[in-house]
């Protein structure tokens, strides 16, 4: 009898890490079509509010809980000049680091990592600075991997100096 | 003409000095640039507006449990608001009698007492002093039962908000509110019960402007169409008509109210979506049933007339000084305080009946996210917004005057599109800042 397939198996942490620092590379490029490319067709993406980084948007406030609905309205928002905390576009430089694959479930591959984002603005002597971890639920698809959820989670007892997370996480 | 009414002090009963300039002639309404910009008035704001006004601290669903607190701060103070082992809501200041050092440092939780770190000082919850190590070194008559923690001045609540006050003079709060509480009331009837409850999560964050222009934005609608712009279009998007009446800038005309006080609203006919009783698109087709009965549930209670208020109409509720209730696409509670004349922190929460159920309660949060907060699709460019005017007011003295004079003259009620709501809070701000402010060279 065959097992059934083990997605662990079949990804190795530094393709997973090539598949981040690509999202990375995207994302602070401002290629938001293509980083839309990355997700399945029903992703999500979460920021828990920093006093409850292990709450559950359905029951919490959090700073941003997108289905993939909302998630495409995000980027024709991003990519209009008239949103205006983010025109100019921020520059912003993510370090992913501690890439880890944690774990299985069904179909879906969970990963962990750390991020330091530097975001840059004009008129802004220091960059604001957004310190946390990733998780992910990763699929396997025939087009390779694909995003199914996406969590950032704050350290910061506070978004504070922080201001609003109007770029994505 | 004009000149005679600018700087005669309080003649027409309006702000009329060197800072806040109602020109009643010539129908223009001004407020002077230095007032975002200078930490002398920010002091005198604190002591004349803050010390004397009352601020909100929190909600009693905040503290379901006696033992249960939330460590928070008014006017800048430390304060534990918490509910006492006998139930009863207590704030005090988060401050040791023996050497000042905060005796309560996590921010919520359940507790039996707060114990100082620094020399073990222990207070029961009702702030009364419960342990004193070594207490036999202290001289006979030492006052041990008067080191309790001290509870700040005045703590009051209205249908469960509660609001603190620093001086111990000040008029009570049902009297403060005036007829901001017809409008807090539209937001408690949601419930069936009369109960709203805080939803756990907050939202924290600084905005590098002076705290007054929040003031301004929350209730501002003429802001809506241009700096709000994509926001409308994911409405669109949506299916949502968002399309402007001809004879207006927003899709349905609604009002600016002066409810005394200094307290102000907008009261707008609904366009955007309720989870209470006003379905749209976004909120999806398998809501529409659970929508059609919370709506029968508000008429069988309120009657149609009072339903429809409740379940058709947003408002933008400002309570003087520094409280914000947005009852919109969700409800916000909504705080600010200033940290410096550029800048201030801002504690957002959201509001919700404790009735609901899962899927509304999901409903609720989801139609929050659309507009409001740090990660929203709005709040983000107003806080743009704000600060482009902070950085703009670096030019102060060149460019001197705000000008607020939208509407005025007309003969028709205040628009929410107009500035008359925006002048109540001005106003109210000169007659308690005024002399102060004058007197600054």
């Amino acid at each position: 009898m065959n097992k059934p397939l083990d997605p662990a198996a079949t990804v190795t942490r530094a393709e997973v890490e090539d598949f981040l620092y690509h999202e990375a590379d995207l994302l602070d490029s401002w290629r938001l079509d293509d980083w839309l490319g990355l997700l399945t067709d029903d992703a999500s993406y979460y920021i828990p509010p920093n006093d409850k980084p292990d709450g559950d948007h359905r029951f919490t406030l959090f700073t941003v809980a997108d289905d993939i609905v909302r998630l495409r309205e995000r980027i024709i928002r991003l990519k209009d000049p008239n949103c205006h905390a983010e025109y100019p576009p921020s520059h912003t430089r993510r370090l992913i680091t501690n890439v880890r694959i944690t774990g299985v479930d069904g179909d879906v591959i969970l990963v962990s990592a750390n991020f330091a984002i530097f975001r840059h603005r004009r008129y802004e002597p220091a960059p604001r600075q957004f310190i946390g971890r990733y998780r992910y639920k990763l699929k396997r698809t025939d087009a390779g991997l694909k995003i199914f959820e996406r969590r950032a989670i704050l350290d910061a007892e506070e978004l504070g100096s922080m201001g609003a997370v109007s770029f994505l996480l | 003409m004009s000149a005679n009414r600018n700087g005669n002090g309080h003649s027409n009963g309006h702000g009329n000095g060197q800072y806040v300039i109602e020109d009643l002639a010539n129908l223009t309404f001004q407020v002077h640039r230095k007032v975002f910009v200078s930490p002398e008035i920010l002091e005198d704001e604190n002591r004349a507006i803050f010390d004397k006004c009352w601020v909100y601290v929190g909600h009693a669903s905040e503290l379901k449990n006696p033992g249960d607190f939330r460590t928070r701060s008014v006017a800048g103070r430390p304060v534990i608001f918490c509910r006492d082992r006998k139930g009863e809501v207590r704030a005090l200041f988060n401050v040791c009698r023996h050497r000042g050092a905060l005796v309560c440092r996590e921010r919520e939780g359940n507790t039996r007492q707060f114990q100082c770190i620094y020399h073990g000082w222990t207070y029961n919850t009702d702030g009364s002093i419960k342990g004193i190590p070594g207490d036999d070194a202290y001289p006979p008559g030492y006052d041990k039962q008067g080191k309790g923690l001290t509870p700040v001045a005045r703590l009051e609540h209205y249908k469960d908000f509660y609001f603190a006050n620093l001086d111990p003079d000040a008029v009570d709060l049902h009297t403060y509110l005036a007829g901001a509480k017809d409008y807090i009331d539209l937001v408690v009837d949601q419930s069936p019960s009369g109960r709203m409850e805080i939803i756990s999560g907050v939202q924290e964050y600084d905005i590098k402007a002076n705290w007054k222009l929040l003031v301004e934005n929350s209730v501002d609608d003429y802001h809506l169409v241009t700096t709000h712009s994509t926001w409308l279009n994911y409405m669109r998007n949506s299916g949502v008509n968002v399309t402007p009446t001809k004879d207006h800038m927003l899709p349905t005309k609604g009002f600016g109210k002066d409810l005394g006080n200094g307290h102000l609203t907008t009261d707008n006919p609904n366009y955007r979506g309720r989870p209470v009783a006003r379905w749209i698109s976004v909120f999806g087709e398998e809501a529409k049933a659970d929508i059609d009965e919370i709506r029968k549930e508000l008429v069988a209670r309120l009657g149609e007339a009072r339903a429809e208020r409740v379940a058709n109409t947003n408002r933008n509720l400002c309570i003087f000084p520094n409280l914000v209730i947005n009852d919109g696409s969700s409800v916000t509670v909504r705080h600010f305080t200033p940290v410096a004349p550029d800048l201030m922190h801002v504690t957002a929460w959201a509001l919700g009946p404790v009735e609901e159920t899962e899927a509304q309660r999901a409903r609720r949060l989801h139609a929050f996210l659309t507009f409001y907060g740090p990660g929203g699709f709005a709040t983000p460019d107003d806080v743009a917004a704000l600060e482009l005017a902070q950085q703009g007011y670096a030019a102060w003295r060149e460019v001197p005057w705000t000008d607020l004079s939208r509407g005025m003259g007309s003969s028709q009620e205040q628009l929410a599109t107009d500035e008359g709501h925006l002048r109540v809070f001005w106003r109210k701000w000169y007659e308690l800042m005024g002399p102060k402010a004058e007197s600054r060279p």
